[in-house]
């Protein structure tokens, strides 16, 4: 009855100014559960958070590997994320079949970033829904860009291990409350001599003990009461990883990132 | 790039049935070159790559044309050397000129090196020889790229290596002999282009295709030189270029193709055998009168 007139194409402004299939999509992005990506000289470290949808049913994978030297992590959409990784992934392997060399990441990126720019100008299409590795994406990626903004400047020359150990701190932040296990959280790594690869899950709750990153219990945080925001703008509720945390002041507001 | 004659047996037979349609429907395919160039002789050398052909372009055994550029930079950092098809080879500079107009599109600092752009022609030449339509080319890739030198070929099929030294068509016979026993890792720039000119003089006393006319080209971290053309000196007064097949045990009788008054030498002797080298006589009916 009362429908939002103006979600229907992407090309069709609202009366004030407003895009909403490009607002959704980037709402979506932000209600998935946190991905984060770090940098040393010599590696760089993808990790993020899974989150199940339900008791019977296992997380869907947010990590993907494009390439020896290429991986992505995502939060949204994951249908719009694995769409954009078997794009990323034929890229790779048609430049590496016709060059007999890497594509290099930079390139790539700017590809994707035209082919998910052109969503926005044919009307019959809709923009992804999903974000691919900015430096930490998806909700309550806030608290990690603190952690990382307070770090940063020490990662060109951290060791794979301690970079590892921010990655997996950072997404401890993005955590409420919740105990930081293998089982909810992906990592991986790519760097020098090193093909990127997804870290098994013993291998991370190894990781986890030896960094004692649960040291004491913390205690939970307080449950917002309902979810504001989202709801009347249609559309959120496609999210993934639809989550309860999704902060209520945002609205629609473009991403801050 | 020349079409002369139908293929295929299905288009002969269409031929037959339909003439009108049979211009349109045939694919006209290279069956043989018309243009074509000599061999190219490249080498690495201690800076960079050294790359060396002569400007002839034959039309059959013609020698039509005499300034024909065969060394040709490719980006900033490869040198394309051709042998074959003149016109094949200009194609091949079309499409990598695309190639790399479209690479700094990018303008994001990255750059095709010399091992992606042989690569490339690998892909180019064994995609046209699966549609039975050919690029008729040897080419010779070289360049160098953050320090790193490269050498390769590519032949008309798609066929492809890498070594220190190599060299097309005749030059794979007369110039690369040469080359396995005097090339070295270390090799001058003046070193380089004296080896390279020996090549050179080497194929145009026996290729009847080489002129005396050529370009060395020089490719290194700091770019590429392309030479003028010049001429190198020759002496046409070897004994084994009276009669080359005298004392060659089993070898036909000889026309002396030219013969030029040699005051030097009174009687023959057996020549020293620079190469050994069987050259037919001209046609079978000479042949034939020389037996009888």
């Amino acid at each position: 009855m009362f429908r939002n007139q103006y979600d229907t194409d992407v090309t069709t402004w609202s009366p004030t100014g407003r895009l909403f299939q490009v607002e959704y999509s980037m709402e979506a992005v932000k209600q998935g559960s946190a991905a984060i990506g770090l940098r040393s000289k010599t590696h760089v470290v993808l990790a993020c958070v899974n989150k199940a949808n339900s008791e019977l049913s296992s997380h869907q994978k947010k990590i993907f590997k494009v390439d020896d030297h290429i991986g992505v992590a995502i939060a949204g959409l994951t249908a719009d994320g694995r769409v954009l990784s078997r794009y990323m992934r034929s890229e790779a392997i048609n430049h590496s079949f016709t060059y007999e060399s890497p594509l290099p990441v930079g390139r790539l990126v700017v590809q994707l970033a035209d082919k998910a720019q052109v969503c926005t100008q044919r009307s019959w299409k809709r923009p992804y829904g999903v974000g691919l590795l900015a430096f930490a994406i998806g909700s309550r990626s806030q608290a990690a860009k603190t952690y990382l903004e307070r770090r940063f400047e020490n990662f060109t020359n951290s060791s794979r291990e301690d970079l590892i150990k921010d990655a997996l701190i950072a997404t401890r932040e993005t955590l409420q409350g919740e105990k930081l296990k293998s089982s909810i959280c992906t990592v991986s790594v790519v760097g020098v001599g090193e093909p990127f690869h997804i870290l098994d899950q013993e291998t991370v709750q190894q990781l986890i003990d030896t960094f004692e990153l649960v040291t004491e219990e913390e205690p939970p945080a307080p449950e917002p009461a309902s979810e504001p925001a989202a709801a009347d703008q249609g559309g959120a509720e496609q999210g993934a990883g639809a989550e309860q945390g999704a902060a209520p002041d945002e609205g629609v507001a473009p991403m801050d990132i | 790039m020349t079409r002369k004659t139908s293929l295929t047996m299905e288009s002969n037979q269409s031929n037959q049935h339909n003439s009108l349609l049979a211009s349109e429907a045939d694919s006209q395919r290279t069956l043989y070159p018309y243009v074509t160039g000599t061999s190219v002789v490249a080498i690495k050398y201690k800076d960079g790559i050294l790359m060396a052909s002569d400007m002839g372009g034959s039309y059959g055994s013609t020698l039509r044309y005499k300034s024909v550029e065969r060394i040709k930079p490719v980006g900033k950092h490869s040198l394309l050397g051709a042998s074959g098809e003149i016109s094949d080879f200009q194609e091949i500079l079309r499409y990598l000129d695309e190639l790399i107009l479209y690479d700094n599109m990018w303008d994001d600092g990255n750059s095709l090196g010399p091992k992606e752009v042989h690569s490339y022609l690998t892909r180019v030449m064994y995609n046209r020889r699966n549609k039975f339509n050919p690029l008729w080319n040897s080419l010779i890739l070289g360049g160098v790229k953050n320090g790193h030198k490269y050498l390769g070929m590519v032949s008309m099929i798609g066929v492809n290596f890498e070594d220190d030294h190599v060299a097309t068509g005749f030059g794979n016979h007369l110039a690369r002999p040469i080359l396995r026993d005097e090339w070295h890792e270390n090799l001058s720039f003046e070193d380089g282009v004296k080896l390279l000119e020996k090549c050179m003089r080497v194929l145009l006393y026996r290729d009847r295709s080489a002129i005396n006319k050529l370009q060395i080209a020089k490719i290194t971290e700091e770019g590429v030189t392309v030479s003028q053309p010049y001429s190198l000196k020759t002496f046409w007064g070897f004994s084994a270029f009276q009669n080359p097949t005298v004392g060659a045990e089993g070898s036909w009788w000889v026309v002396v193709r030219w013969v030029r008054p040699n005051p030097d030498q009174k009687k023959l002797r057996r020549p020293p055998l620079l190469l050994p080298l069987i050259l037919p006589p001209r046609s079978p009916q000479l042949a034939a009168n020389l037996d009888a």
